[in-house]
């Protein structure tokens, strides 16, 4: 699985909502692209990841 | 004596070149947040020639944004679109303004900049940048985003990057969170991160990518 441009093995079953989590974001402040498609905030629990998929996310921090 | 139409087009053509000018004129670029990030994008956006800006916000002006914001003491009280409107009118009396006074959300946001090749992300609050944005991205999927996210404190000016992150997001900042940052958010590296996203917003018009 590539995430944010670097491959790790990824071990199944894990949602996409696991993998924000575990890679130490808040899911309130982030967006997720899978496989080049924005994924919208409620179907993260809901995607099983693959060891083929490419996931970019970008995370927010605040100020302005 | 305010100059006319034509001769403001005039010195903005001879700055900038015919070509460029009637680009960046043509152009409709929204603006969501009005605070240290949204008003001074507002104001550079104008003096390049921008000329049909969509801005939204909620909010009025308090004597705490003073110290960043694109606002004057008399202004204090106002809603900041009303604000914004009067500031960039006094640089082009002839551009369009839409004022939306609103808060945003996942159901206004279509509405108000589903015309916008173009939309600014300049919120405060993270987890309102990342709601404005996943619905730009979900919903109005031929929109650009440019957003500022990490601009506080002094010094480290080189730092605060322009990124392409998704297909269609362009953040500008250092990433690092105002909480904890000396100095909180203070009006010369706020302009920094501002001018980064005018800057893209400019390069986008004139098609160029990063």
């Amino acid at each position: 699985m590539r995430i944010n441009g670097k491959d790790i093995e990824m071990v199944p079953p894990m949602t996409l909502k696991d993998l924000v989590a575990g890679s130490g974001y808040c899911e309130d402040r982030v967006a997720v692209e899978l496989n080049g498609r924005i994924v919208p905030r409620s179907e993260y629990v809901n995607v099983a990841l693959d060891n083929k998929d490419s996931i970019e996310i970008v995370g927010f921090v605040g100020g302005g | 004596m305010i100059p006319s139409e034509e001769e403001l087009d005039r010195a903005l053509c001879l700055r900038h070149g015919p070509e460029v000018h009637a680009t960046i004129k043509s152009a409709t670029v929204g603006i969501a947040g009005l605070g240290g990030l949204g008003s001074n994008i507002a104001a550079m956006l104008t003096r390049t020639g921008v000329s049909h800006l969509i801005i939204a916000d909620f909010d009025s002006v308090d004597i705490s944004n003073i110290n960043r914001q694109n606002y004057s003491l008399r202004q204090l009280g106002s809603a900041k679109v009303s604000a914004t409107d009067e500031n960039l009118k006094a640089i082009n009396p002839y551009m369009t303004i839409e004022k939306h006074h609103v808060k945003l959300t996942p159901s206004n946001i279509p509405d108000v900049f589903g015309r916008c090749g173009i939309v600014c992300e300049a919120f405060d609050v993270a987890s309102e940048k990342a709601m404005l944005i996943n619905t730009l991205l979900e919903k109005c999927p031929k929109t650009k985003i440019v957003s500022g996210s990490g601009l506080a404190g002094y010094g480290r000016s080189n730092d605060i990057r322009t990124k392409k992150l998704l297909a269609d997001l362009y953040m500008c900042g250092d990433d690092i969170d105002m909480k904890g940052v000396k100095g909180g958010l203070m009006s010369p590296r706020v302009n920094v991160c501002a001018g980064h996203a005018a800057n893209m917003v400019i390069s986008l018009l004139m098609k160029e990518d990063l």
